[in-house]
Formats: C-alpha cells, structure tokens, sequence
C-alpha cells in the first residue's frame, strides 16, 4: 500500500509527458492529469488519517544511498493545499487558455510544476530537495513568462537568476551537511545534527537560499513585479503554492532536522525580518494602483506573518503547546493559499473582461461580475483574518502564544498589519462596488468565475470550520524531534 | 587528506567569487556566468568529498550528486540564456 506515494508525483509527470506528446489535446489531458494527481493525494490522505505517516524507499533501496519519500502531517495538509488550489486553477486556465496559441506549452509546464510541488513536499532527503526546488522554480519562471511581454520576461529573468543563486546556497549547505554527517536522509540527520560551526554554517547558507525563495524582506523585491506580470492563473499558483514551498522547507530545517542548533537570537532576527514585511507589505498594498501589484504585495505582507511565528516556536518547548503554534502557521499558510489563488483568479476575470485591472477604474465590477466581486469579498475577508476564515482563527492562536511567550513586540504589528489589510481590502471593495462602467456589460455566469468563489469559500469557510482537523494532522510527524 | 582539502578550499573560493559577481556586476551574461562558477565551486567540493584515502574506494554518492547537480546547472543555464536572448530580440525591434 506504500506505493501510493508514488502517484502524486508520477501521474502529473506522466500528464505532462503525454500533453508534450500530443499538443491538440493538452488542455484536456491538463485537466485531467491535475484531477488525477488530487484523486491520489486524497488517497493517500486517507492512509495517513488511517495509520499515520507514511515512508517508502524507493526502487527497494534503503534511505541513505537510495532516497526515501515521506508523508506526515505537515507535508499531506501541503499536498492537499497544493493540489485543490491546482485544481481548481486547471479548471480556470481550460478558459482562459483556451483561445491562446501558447496552450500546448502551458499544460506541459503547469504539470511539470504540480509533479515539482509534489516531490518537494514528499521528498526525505536534502539533495532530493535540491531537485525538486530547481524543477520548481524553472517551470516556475518559464509559466511567469508566457505572457510574452517586455516587463514579464525581465521580471522572470531576475526571479530566475536569484532562485538560481538561492537554491545554489542551498545545494552548498547540502555539501556541508554530507561532508558532516555522512548522510543527506533527513529521518536519520534530525538525530545527527549538533550544535558546532558546520550546522551553523550549513544552516545559515540553507536558510539565506530559503529566504529569497520565500521573498522575505529585504529579499522579496523579485516577487512583485514577477507575480504581477504573469498570466492570472499562473500568479495564483505562484503567490498560493510556490513560495510556500520554501517557506515549508524552512519549518522542516528549524524545527525538525536542526531543532537543537537553532538559537533565540537568530529566530528573533528572522521574526523581525517578518515584522518588516508584514507592516511594508501592507503599506505598500495599500499604495498600489493596479490589482494584482496589491495582490503580490498582500502576498508579502502574509507571509511575514509566517516568519512571525519562528521565534514564537523557538521560545517554546516541544510538546502540545508548540504544536498548537504550528497548527496556527499551517492553518494561516493553507488559508493565504487559497485565499490568494482565488483573489488573483478574480483579477484574472476582472483584467479579462475589463482590459486592465486599474484599482481606480474598476467602478461597476459589482454589477457586471457579482460572482467574482463576491469572490474577492471573501478572499478579503481571510486575507483581513476577519472570522469565520481561518486566518482569524490561526490569528487568534498567534496572538494568544503572544500572551503566554510574553514576545509583546509582536504584538502591535500584529494590530497593525492587520489593520493596513482591512484598509486595503476595502479601498478595493470600495471601488469595485461604486457605480461606473469600468467593467463593461453585465453578462451572465461565466465558467471562469466558479472556481475562483469555490476557492475562497474553502479559505473563509471550510477552513474555519475544520480548523480542528488542522490542529490534529500537524503533530503526526515522520521525523525525530518532531513527535508530540 | 591535505589534497582533498586544497580541492575543497578551492571549491568554496569559487563559490564565493561567483556568488560575488552574480550579485554586484550588471551585464546579466556575467551574471550568469558567476552561477556557474558558484555550481562549479560546489561540484568541487562534492568530488573532494569523496576522496578517503588511498587505501578505500571513493564514496560513489558524491559523485551522483554531481552528475545530477550538472543537469539541474546545464538546464538552468539554457533557459537563463534563452531568456536572455529574448531580451535581445526585443530590445532590438
């Protein structure tokens, strides 16, 4: 039954193989291998729910000369993100590609990132990582240029060019680690790691890699013009999924692989690195004028808040007090995820119907497309961490781990930053629901606009409801260290 | 084991210095160019890594690393010089 994790990875590959093979039918095969890849992630989600987390070497070689995939908690709410969000921006893009000569290369791409995320996230072993981050962020930069624009390809050139020198200071704490330990299997590292110079130096160029990856202040300024240049559905998966991946790896290395090497002092940096972010994020969201600029800027801003979270949990022992902090990083990280996609899926409908997606101009969007205006109502809801979504349930969680760690720094910023959200929220839906012809003609339903409300339904309601699910799966952990 | 140390020395000497020329020079072809010394800096240091004296076989693992690693840097490279060219192109219309 182990082989089951195998097909999250090889069923996308195999789509992608199959759409290169024969272009006149990649949008269908697109949407199917996408379906496909999600009937085998909640397979294998109900194995874990079952009997917990799940290894299986590969090709029957043990881990340490072969490589192991893993599935626990933290990796399978990830997969479970990541594959509804592709789920339902496949069913989006089968509309919005449909007319476009740059289908074939699309599906081939966006299958490729979906196998990349798969095996990043059931990956066991760095160099295997290593891997699938560069698979990730090459498909990554070739779907953030398909635009064909000047603006597109300059701003993927640089998101390129620094993934590339992030995963390569990755790839370089990988070679300290083997030069240490002898092994790059993480179950068998997590024991292995000490405190001494090759872990802090491995660490630091592994996190430093991560960090620009993730686009945490100072190291985000790739992120908006790449983000905002793409085409609608690929700044969703970009903004929803890719940057969480890096930031997933991070969680690993801190709190898993080197939990005994980390200090106070250096999570303290990193949480005020998020705090910047957070509060220039927000500003700057709040500045923009077009729609996806304050969209890939909310994108900064939230995920300074998952940054906010590391000296928290390194100020607290391991054991249920830590794992409810984590549950609270996790559940905000799925929420921004499917916020995010829906909300520039919205703007995706919008710039479509539209024609432009000036903040300023988009008077009438209420009445032309209820849908999508509702749409980005009840992202910005999650986005605001207003309740029932489940960023206000997570926020509830930060605040109150706040309180018990006695870190009252964080405490304004919080405040702030979510403030500066529910003012850029509603200086959109100001706006979107004044009258005016910005739009165009009111016209019916559209296909396009369904998956995007379905998406922001999950992160406003279903997440606030099953949020106690959340919290039960994060604590199941293939890896030492990581046990309740 | 001093051998095996020069290699490694060297390895991270060039990681730096292209780890250096990809951040502050402006020409993107030097920039490109400053990853692949920085990869080939770290490919040294794996093929270093598998050296344990003379009386024992080198550790294969490394090795693998490498050759993958090389793949991952060729493809990198090959699309970082497309894009770049396309740059071109446009600039010149």
């Amino acid at each position: 039954m182990n082989n089951l994790l195998i097909w999250p990875v090889a069923l996308p590959l195999l789509s992608a193989l199959l759409a290169l093979l024969w272009p006149r039918r990649s949008t269908w095969i697109g949407v199917a291998g996408t379906g496909l890849s999600l009937s085998a992630v909640l397979l294998v989600s109900r194995q874990v729910v079952e009997s917990g987390s799940i290894e299986l070497a590969l090709g029957g070689w043990a881990p340490g000369l072969g490589i192991a995939l893993r599935v626990d908690g933290l990796s399978l709410l990830m997969l479970l993100m990541s594959s509804l969000v592709a789920m339902a921006v496949a069913v989006y893009s089968s509309v919005y590609f449909s007319d476009s000569e740059r289908r074939g290369e699309f599906w081939v791409l966006w299958l490729l990132l979906i196998t990349a995320l798969h095996a990043l996230f059931l990956s066991g072993d760095l160099f295997n990582l290593y891997v699938t981050l560069e698979l990730l962020g090459l498909s990554a930069v070739v779907l953030a240029c398909l635009g064909g624009s000047r603006a597109s390809l300059q701003a993927a050139l640089r998101y390129l060019v620094l993934g590339l020198l992030g995963s390569l200071a990755f790839l370089m704490g990988v070679a300290l680690i083997y030069a240490g330990y002898g092994t790059l299997d993480m179950a068998a590292l997590g024991d292995a790691i000490e405190a001494g110079p090759t872990a802090w130096v491995a660490l630091s160029l592994m996190t430093g890699g991560l960090l620009i990856k993730s686009a945490l202040f100072p190291l985000h300024f790739w992120l908006p013009p790449a983000h905002a240049n793409a085409p609608a559905p690929v700044s969703a998966v970009l903004s929803a999924l890719v940057v969480k991946a890096a930031l997933y790896l991070i969680l690993r290395l801190w709190l898993e692989l080197f939990d005994g090497v980390v200090t106070q002092a250096s999570a303290m940096i990193i949480g005020v690195l998020g705090a910047v972010a957070v509060l220039w994020g927000s500003w700057a969201a709040l500045q923009a004028q077009r729609l996806k600029l304050m969209a890939a800027y909310s994108t900064v801003a939230q995920l300074g808040y998952l940054f906010l979270f590391l000296p928290l949990l390194a100020a607290i022992p391991e054991g249920e007090g830590r794992d409810l902090a984590l549950g609270a990083l996790v559940l905000l990280a799925l929420t921004h995820g499917f916020a995010k996609s829906a909300f520039f899926l919205a703007a995706g409908v919008i710039m479509q119907r539209a024609g432009h997606d000036r903040i300023a101009e988009l008077g009438g969007t209420a009445r032309a497309l209820p849908v999508t205006a509702f749409t980005i109502a009840l992202a910005g809801v999650a986005l605001i961490g207003l309740p029932p979504s489940g960023s206000f349930l997570a926020k509830w969680q930060l605040l109150s781990t706040v309180f018990v760690t006695g870190q009252w720094l964080w405490l304004p910023v919080i405040a702030v930053g979510t403030l500066l959200a529910g003012a850029y929220i509603f200086r959109l839906l100001g706006h979107a629901f004044a009258p005016g012809e910005g739009v165009g003609p009111s016209l019916s339903v559209g296909r396009e606009e369904i998956p995007a409300v379905l998406l922001a339904l999950i992160a406003t309601l279903l997440l606030g409801f099953w949020a106690a699910e959340v919290w039960e799966l994060v604590p199941i952990s293939a890896y030492a260290g990581g046990e309740a | 084991m001093t051998q095996a140390l020069i290699y490694a020395l060297t390895g991270a000497v060039l990681f730096m210095l292209g780890v250096r020329s990809t951040l502050l020079r402006d020409s993107l072809l030097a920039r490109i160019l400053g990853l692949n010394v920085s990869g080939a800096g770290i490919f040294l240091i794996f093929v270093s890594l598998a050296y344990r004296g003379d009386s024992m076989p080198t550790d294969p693992i490394p090795h693998a690393l490498v050759l993958t690693g090389l793949v991952v840097a060729i493809s990198a490279t090959a699309l970082a010089l497309a894009l770049n060219r396309r740059l071109r192109e446009m600039d010149d219309e």
